[in-house]
């Protein structure tokens, strides 16, 4: 296998881009991305998408964008692993690199989700769930992750308002982000008195429904030095599994396929959690975030959340998290995601996260939760 | 979920049933053919007695299509007596006295109706044990 770099990424605000449709957003984050690695042409390009056929009509992403930005004629697919599916393209285009398939690589994530009409979002988000025992019961993903905090604040006996620090730390983060779509602290107060969604789950546990695209550029490590100032060593990107169904676990409170997809991540790059500067988690909800942590060894089981009280994730603290903002502050166009995590890292080790700079950030890693933890992605990333 | 889908899944919607793993006698549901604790084939059909306690619950505002009449309603993960959990609405309840450990028992009950015109869809849902006219069944029994 050969060692894999990132020299370029190019990303959209997250927001409601009305006036942008699917394929105009996905160039406009692959063209930036392109420029920004100085390329005109590419082997491969890989799309991680998870709604474009219920909010856009759209499938087959892969040809449509490569056609739309000029690179018609080159391999290119769509990559689906539900919230994980743009960690899941990374992959994709990391494999494609390090076994030589392909020299130069283009991953974007996408999501178009102001398209979908009223509920309809709803209902397609819930097909990250299982569509014959869990949907049919009338889930909504949200009840899903309530169904996993509420257990949570039982077992362990914490209150709702304990998860606040998570909610502020990443609106706090996303006021330095231009690509962020909350640039708005908020406070415990705002936090306690939000609107419920699925009890415990309020509004501000919640991260939003929105819309973006971000892509990187992948090449072999060696080459790098070509193409960029400031390449980043991709050291892992390594995927877990579990049960769809929260219902099939052993354990609902651990995230199995978190656990497994870290622990692979930590032998590939040999490293531990204790030399990882900065965690880009997957915090569509606060508990996710608190479970995160657990998962990957940043704290005991039941203490994830412990870390949102003590100052822990701030940007000066033990274990910095959301520090662009999260999924909460930046926003969460599900297919995305996890490329704008993984160029939020790419830009902290190279010493570019503006205000939000992490002091001597060496080693970050991201992490992409796909589901309510059936699919887990997790990169580490090195300047 | 289409009709096909629901006609399908009918049995263990209806009955609570699902498998038992003839190897390691797992009680499975819902049934899935590969026993999760001993990855053998398990397809030997078994019948929940559809009692258990509430695990976990929530009680959603804002539903998906098709539930919007139904909100708020209560979902819930039911630990049944057998051991597996699984997934469903509460019924027969006041959302305010649901808690973690509440004895439940499964019935019968409209999920949903797709439309004026298209199907109403029944299943499984759980309510409050109701302890005084229970007549204990032997285990295994159909609910």
């Amino acid at each position: 296998m050969r060692d894999v770099s990132i020299i370029g990424f190019g990303q959209t605000p997250v927001g409601e881009h009305w006036e942008l449709s699917l394929r105009h957003i996905a160039a406009q984050a692959v063209l930036a991305a392109m420029q920004d690695a100085g390329i005109d042409r590419a082997d491969a390009l890989y799309v991680g998408n998870m709604i474009a056929s219920e909010t856009s009509g759209q499938h087959h992403l892969g040809a449509l964008v490569a056609d739309f930005v000029g690179l018609r004629g080159i391999e290119a697919f769509r990559v689906e692993a539900a919230c994980a599916s743009g960690a899941a393209a990374l992959r994709a285009g990391y494999l494609a690199v390090a076994s030589g398939a392909a020299d130069l690589v283009i991953v974007v994530g996408l999501e178009k989700m102001t398209d979908a009409i009223g509920n309809s979002i709803t209902t397609a988000l819930a097909e990250a769930a299982d569509a014959d025992y869990e949907t049919p019961h009338g889930l909504s993903f949200v009840s899903i992750n309530a169904l996993l905090m509420r257990r949570y604040m039982y077992e362990f006996g914490v209150r709702h308002e304990d998860f606040a620090g998570f909610a502020i730390t990443a609106h706090q983060n996303a006021v330095n982000n231009p690509y962020a779509m909350f640039r708005r602290p908020i406070t415990k107060e705002e936090f306690v008195q939000a609107r419920m969604i699925a009890d415990p789950i309020n509004l501000l546990d919640s991260s939003p429904v929105a819309d973006g695209a971000a892509a990187v550029v992948l090449c072999p490590t060696d080459q790098a030095r070509s193409f960029s100032e400031y390449p980043v060593h991709i050291r892992a990107c390594e995927v877990g599994t579990d049960s769809l169904a929260l219902h099939d676990r052993r354990d609902p409170l651990f995230l199995e396929a978190a656990y497994i997809s870290v622990q692979k991540a930590y032998a590939r790059a040999g490293v531990t959690p204790a030399d990882i500067d900065l965690f880009e988690l997957h915090d569509a909800f606060t508990i996710m975030a608190a479970l995160s942590l657990e998962a990957a060894g940043f704290a005991r089981r039941g203490e994830g959340v412990r870390l949102a009280m003590d100052g822990a994730i701030a940007l000066n603290g033990r274990i910095p998290i959301s520090t662009m903002g999260g999924l909460k502050g930046r926003g969460h166009p599900v297919g995305a995601t996890g490329v704008y995590q993984v160029i939020e890292v790419a830009q902290q080790v190279t010493g570019r996260a503006g205000a939000n700079q992490v002091p001597n950030a060496r080693l970050g890693m991201a992490q992409n939760i796909g589901g309510s933890g059936a699919t887990v992605i997790t990169t580490i990333l090195e300047a | 979920m289409g009709i096909p889908a629901y006609w399908r899944t009918r049995t263990q919607r209806y009955a609570l049933v699902g498998e038992v793993c003839h190897k390691c006698g797992a009680k499975i549901f819902p049934p899935r053919d590969v026993c999760p604790e001993c990855t053998r084939p398990a397809s030997d059909p078994f019948t929940f007695s559809g009692r258990g306690e509430v695990y976990s619950f929530s009680t959603i505002y804002q539903p998906p299509e098709g539930f919007e009449e139904f909100a708020p309603y209560t979902v819930a993960l039911v630990k049944l007596e057998e051991g597996p959990l699984v997934t469903a609405q509460l019924t027969d309840v006041d959302p305010a006295e649901v808690h973690i450990g509440m004895p439940v028992e499964m019935v019968t009950r409209k999920l949903r109706e797709e439309g004026e015109d298209g199907q109403i869809i029944y299943g499984y849902k759980f309510r409050p044990l109701l302890r005084n006219t229970l007549t204990p069944r032997p285990s295994g029994q159909a609910a």
